[in-house]
């Protein structure tokens, strides 16, 4: 197992352990954090498999997924965020409601 | 018509470049780039479908950058099957947004960034049924998901803001898993080409691991059960031109591209897999109509009848894994573009309802129903393709299913086939016996009585569009030829393993 390995592992354990947040925290904020680092560990393996290439360069194809993938997870993140605050001016609530098909 | 690889990329570009141009806030400029749009948009595609009957599968490498290094699109029958709907559908929803008095009533800095996301799912929906590649899939992907999402909100009230945060939220956990799958694929092969990447896939645990993440990431986003429960709320809160074509085509989007790695990519991977697909499809026909049958408001009855219908396509997968072929592969398709035509005239029939009065509970529609036949009987010739009835485009797709799972011995499939056909029958006469039962009654020769107060009139031309789209669902049916050859292009040859006995 080298280093490349290691990362790789890594980044798909950081994604697991942000899913299971993903699933169980409520708030908000907490899941689009959960969202960004889950986002994190794909950029991770993502970038380690870059460094398996072979030679001494590292292959630049993963850098420009992850380059994409920052910008895709930015605009998300922006619009994820002032979405939890249009629900909050209007109905005071930072949680989604439990039954997904609630009407209010 | 001249024959060119270059129709495909013209038939992505206009709505993209449209996406671009409605940001202008300008008086016109809804209606002179729907002008311009629709027409080149329809012409790309009439070239793109004749392209594929000349030269068949055919690439075209965007500025003359060819793979590895561009991106080429990708196109066979299937592809041109689905961008030629898409344009078809679009188009007829745009005319409908043109007129529907929810839109005016919008400022007219959000109009136009209305529009312009409008055509963005439009244009990245058409990307991505000709892309050849596992990263551009994502791009696409992420942009049709994340425009749909904030057209989503600009629904009615704070419960089109939850669903589209409940969207968002899922739709990003499915492309993440999607990504992470398809980085361990470009680990395990070194290319995103999606045909590249079937001779070289290995095996090992890291294509299995890459299967498992890119699956489950594309079966959120076709809300495939159990990961359907963002779509309810989402395509019930959302306008009427955003619930239409997000039902109609961005959910099929989910289950094309499953098709496009379990049949290029994974096709040797793992038996199992493919009747676990059909499990799931099948749970999901008895659940989403059983919810549609309890559904009190009519935009949640048709959400949760695209959860049905969803599942009907997964079907696909055990039918051809048990032996079935041409038959299956034709009627899950056709059964995909039927399904597209008949739901966004459903959901543009319900929105029409909704602008007149405010209220989609079934029980406020059965007051006035009477104001409304136009409306109910586009969605009752929209209801014929759900429920299967001939002469229907869903008709010939089922007893095409149907045929594969009797032919192959595996009537277990078709038996779930037909008890969908009776659950849907039981959702659509719920709202089609509206139209009669209820009706109050009225002399002989009457024009009706006059609108009862509160209603508002509803633009003639909404009312066509729909009636447009559920007529076309039910051409579909007589009109199959020419689509049947279509799907038929570039048919995936390939016969993927037999899963395991026992399990």
């Amino acid at each position: 197992m080298d280093q490349a390995d290691v990362f790789i592992l890594a980044g798909m354990a950081l994604f697991a352990v942000s899913m299971y947040s993903l699933a169980v925290q409520r708030h908000l904020v907490r899941k689009v954090l959960a969202i960004n680092i889950m986002g994190g560990g794909c950029f991770l393996v993502l970038i380690a498999v870059a460094r398996r290439a072979p030679g001494d360069v590292a292959d630049p194809v993963p850098h420009a997924m992850v380059l994409t993938g920052i910008v895709v997870a930015v605009s998300v993140t922006a619009f994820a965020l002032i979405l939890a605050r249009r629900i909050r001016a209007g109905t005071g609530r930072t949680e989604l409601p439990e039954d997904a098909s609630e009407q209010t | 018509m001249v024959a060119s690889t270059a129709w495909v990329a013209i038939a992505v570009a206009v709505p993209l470049l449209a996406a671009l141009a409605s940001l202008w806030q300008g008086r016109w400029t809804a209606l002179i780039v729907a002008v311009l749009a629709i027409p080149g948009s329809l012409l790309a595609n009439v070239g793109v479908v004749w392209t594929v009957f000349e030269l068949g599968v055919h690439r075209h490498p965007v500025g003359g950058w060819g793979a590895p290094l561009g991106i080429d699109l990708h196109v066979d029958g299937l592809a041109a099957a689905f961008l030629a709907l898409l344009a078809l559908i679009a188009a007829v929803i745009t005319v409908h947004m043109l007129v529907d008095p929810d839109m005016r009533a919008l400022s007219p800095r959000r109009r136009s960034l209305f529009w312009s996301l409008w055509y963005l799912v439009w244009g990245a929906l058409a990307a991505m049924f000709v892309s050849g590649d596992a990263f551009n899939i994502y791009v696409t992907l992420e942009l049709a998901t994340l425009a749909g999402v904030i057209l989503v909100s600009f629904g009615h009230g704070t419960t089109a803001l939850f669903a589209s945060m409940r969207y968002l939220l899922l739709g990003t956990f499915g492309a993440l898993s999607y990504v992470l799958g398809v980085a361990l694929l470009y680990g395990d092969t070194g290319t995103l080409d999606l045909a590249l990447m079937a001779e070289r896939i290995g095996s090992g645990a890291a294509p299995v691991v890459a299967a498992g993440l890119v699956t489950v990431g594309l079966a959120v986003k076709a809300a495939l059960v159990p990961l359907h429960v963002w779509l309810p709320p989402a395509h019930a809160s959302a306008p009427a031109g955003v619930s239409a074509i997000l039902s109609a085509l961005v959910v099929k989007a989910g289950f094309y591209l499953m098709v496009r790695f379990w049949f290029g990519p994974f096709v040797q991977l793992d038996g199992a897999t493919w009747t676990v697909l059909g499990i799931l499809g099948a749970v999901g026909v008895v659940w989403g109509s059983l919810c549609a049958i309890r559904q009190e408001r009519l935009k949640l009855l048709i959400a949760y009848s695209t959860v049905a219908q969803v599942g009907y396509l997964f079907l696909l997968f055990p039918l051809v894994a048990g032996g079935a072929h041409a038959a299956a592969w034709s009627g899950a398709h056709y059964l995909a573009l039927s399904h597209a035509a008949a739901k966004a005239a459903a959901f543009l029939a319900a929105g029409n309802i909704l602008t007149s009065q405010g209220d989609d509970r079934l029980s406020m529609i059965a007051r006035a129903a009477r104001h409304h036949h136009l409306s109910l009987l586009a969605f009752g010739l929209a209801g014929a393709t759900l429920m299967g009835l001939p002469p229907s485009g869903g008709f010939l797709a089922k007893w095409l299913l149907v045929t594969a799972a009797v032919d192959t011995g595996q009537w277990w499939w078709a038996a779930v086939l037909i008890a969908g056909g009776i659950l849907a029958a039981i959702y659509v006469y719920r709202v089609v016996r509206l139209a009669y039962v209820t009706s109050p009654a009225e002399p002989p020769g009457s024009t009706g009585p006059p609108r009862p107060p509160g209603l508002l009139p509803v633009p003639m031309v909404a009312i066509l569009a729909a009636l447009a789209l559920a007529l076309l669902s039910v051409v579909l049916g007589f009109a199959s030829a020419m689509p049947l050859r279509l799907l038929e292009i570039g048919m995936p040859a390939v016969v993927p393993p037999e899963p395991e006995p026992g399990r």
